[in-house]
């Protein structure tokens, strides 16, 4: 493992020339949102700073956090990868495998005591002792507390590790739990998605690297520069939203004429996430530039919050499941119901002691 | 019959013009209160439009209008039903702050809508002799000159703390859209992770305006009834300020007269 290089060095030694090195820092910068006048900084930090290794965990997990990070095009992920980071462990990635592999974990976590970056994809499930996901021979939920204990910080990669996702759904027979709670003691970046967007992965990553610190996090733990907008809020049907023009069936003509998708549940006004902005697949869609809502992927629990095509929750109280305007609506009645009752046997009750008051 | 919401009876009227049967009169004769002070009844019929403005644009917000027909650019139907919404979110908030610091100026009957004397064995009793009235099982109810304990009750819950839940919740929902910087974020922002996300607070927002219009339901027919069928005016009350009585008996939660009751005891029997 080449211990101490630089970025630049790495870069450098892998042909690239300065020129390119230089262009890929401007447009890292742009990625990030960050002005022309901080473009040294980032190069001075690449030609200084020595390669963070980077330990890629996987939990339960489907592997579309990583499907998604391959596909990045700002920056490229093979300038992530083989430049940027020091990919050292990534057990999809990684051509080294069984006790290899595992062999690599140990190294870095001693080489690089609390001054690594975990990534982990995907949650550790904590009934059965963990048993309902084997790594290495051993319950995933070990090998992230261990790997955990130097690592400088833990980005937690998608609505998995973030907020639980598909496994942790509703009755979350194995307890998937996701990393923050397990792991208490670090500083934990959610990148929250199903998976998130290419960028804003490597986006993150980049920031980390660059600035050596950590992005600025929300209430709930997400970099602000990629969640602090909701998808509604920059969707490029918004106009259509505002003036009340809405699909109201997928095969209708507001679907045709690209209307607002808020009536066939399109979650983007309770969601969080770039994908309006970002978009995907080199900024080429997304799902409401496809035609279909939004289903809020990024957001907690997503999956218990009923129908992807209804905007209102469920609620499971009632043994049957019923949103707020049907619970409502049923109250109304039965009381309305009782009120015509009372309002009858006043009336009546009146009439036989007529004269009382 | 000791009095629930207070003891003296000088707080009945309002800033110095005294109820002249004040402390001297033995054996007063009580026909006419002055009971709701005017930023009262303002606030009370303000509200009242707030809450309907409030409900019925909340609804369209949830469950929009059929799609509006021509170009984007020509119409604005959601904006303003948005609008609308918001402007009366204000007033109802704005309203309620008021209303809760004329609980402190104004006289102790503004106070009682923010009281729960849930100590108070008393109260409770009142309060199940006037379920039991509404059930038709009590021949009579008491007389009260504010509220009795039983619509102190539902207004504690749904106006007092209904509203500061719709409040807090609004603004949480408005600072999504006002952005991570605005004072409604700032202040009201942590209300969205506390209830899991976004959709959530929707959802409990949009069941806390079927609560509060749940409870106007039953407002407005307990108002209408109690005045047909009660011994006390009710909804003149709101307009005025004046609870009138409709016998000479003593509301139960004012202090008794001194004298003999005026009324004979064949009136307060019902016959039969």
């Amino acid at each position: 493992m080449a211990a101490l290089e630089t970025f630049y060095e790495v870069m450098r030694r892998q042909g690239i020339t300065r020129r390119s090195f230089l262009k890929y820092c401007s447009l890292t910068a742009a990625a990030l949102g960050l002005g022309p006048e901080l473009v040294p900084q980032i190069v001075h930090a690449m030609e200084t700073k020595p390669r963070t290794p980077v330990l890629w965990l996987h939990g339960l997990e489907c592997t579309c956090c990583s499907e998604s990070f391959i596909r990045s095009a700002h920056p490229l992920v093979k300038d992530v990868v083989l430049s940027m980071i020091s990919l050292d462990y990534d057990d999809t990635l990684m051509a080294a495998a069984g006790h290899q592999a595992e062999a690599i974990l140990d190294e870095v976590m001693e080489k690089y005591k609390g001054n690594y970056i975990l990534a982990v994809e995907g949650n550790p499930p904590l009934n059965q002792d963990g048993m309902s996901c084997i790594i290495g021979g051993k319950p995933f939920l070990d090998q992230l507390r261990k790997v955990s204990r130097d690592a400088k910080a833990i980005i937690s990669w998608g609505s998995c590790a973030s907020f639980g996702c598909v496994q942790a759904a509703r009755p979350n027979p194995t307890r998937a739990t996701p990393v923050h709670e397990v792991i208490t003691d670090k500083p934990i970046i959610k990148v929250p998605g199903c998976p998130p967007i290419a960028e804003v992965m490597t986006g993150v990553i980049t920031y980390m690297l660059t600035f050596d610190r950590i992005p600025e996090l929300d209430r709930q733990g997400r970099p602000k520069m990629f969640y602090s907008q909701r998808i509604h809020d920059k969707c490029y049907r918004r106009p259509h939203f505002d003036a009340g023009q809405f699909v109201e069936a997928f095969d209708d003509e507001g679907a045709r004429k690209g209307h607002c998708l808020y009536k066939v549940g399109c979650k983007g006004p309770t969601t969080y996430n770039a994908c309006s902005t970002v978009r995907w697949n080199e900024g080429t869609s997304f799902p409401i530039q496809a035609g279909h809502g939004c289903i809020g992927c990024s957001e907690d629990g997503f999956w218990d919050k009923g129908s992807w095509y209804a905007r209102l929750s469920d609620f499971h109280q009632f043994g049957i499941e019923a949103n707020a305007d049907q619970v409502g609506a049923t109250a109304a009645i039965g009381v309305g119901g009782v009120i015509a009752a009372h309002a009858a046997v006043s009336a009546l009750k009146r009439a036989q002691h007529k004269g009382d008051v | 019959m000791a009095p629930l919401d207070h003891g003296k009876r000088d707080g009945a009227a309002p800033g110095g013009a005294e109820d002249p049967s004040a402390p001297a009169a033995p054996a007063r004769f009580l026909k006419a209160i002055y009971v709701y002070e005017v930023p009262v009844r303002l606030w009370h019929w303000v509200n009242a439009l707030a809450i309907t403005v409030l409900a019925v644009t909340g609804y369209l917000i949830g469950s929009p209008l059929p799609s509006m027909p021509g170009e984007a650019s020509a119409n604005y139907l959601m904006g303003y039903i948005r609008f609308a919404h918001f402007a009366a979110g204000y007033i109802f908030a704005i309203g309620f702050l008021g209303r809760l610091y004329w609980a402190f100026a104004g006289n102790h009957h503004a106070k009682q809508l923010f009281r729960f004397p849930f100590w108070d064995g008393h109260w409770w009793g009142e309060l199940f002799l006037e379920a039991r009235w509404y059930l038709f099982l009590e021949r009579k109810p008491k007389l009260y000159v504010g509220h009795n304990p039983l619509a102190q009750f539902a207004m504690f819950w749904t106006i007092a703390v209904g509203s500061v839940f719709m409040i807090v919740t609004g603004f949480a929902l408005y600072g999504e859209g006002a952005g991570v910087d605005s004072w409604q974020d700032r202040l009201f922002g942590w209300v969205i992770p506390l209830f899991g996300q976004s959709q959530d607070v929707h959802t409990w927002h949009h069941l806390g305006m079927w609560v509060i219009i749940l409870f106007v339901m039953v407002h407005v027919y307990a108002a209408v009834r109690e005045d047909i069928m009660s011994r006390q005016s009710i909804i003149s009350t709101m307009v005025s300020g004046v609870r009138t009585f409709k016998d000479a008996e003593a509301p139960a939660d004012e202090p008794e007269p001194k004298a003999a009751k005026p009324a004979s005891p064949k009136a307060l029997e019902p016959a039969g």
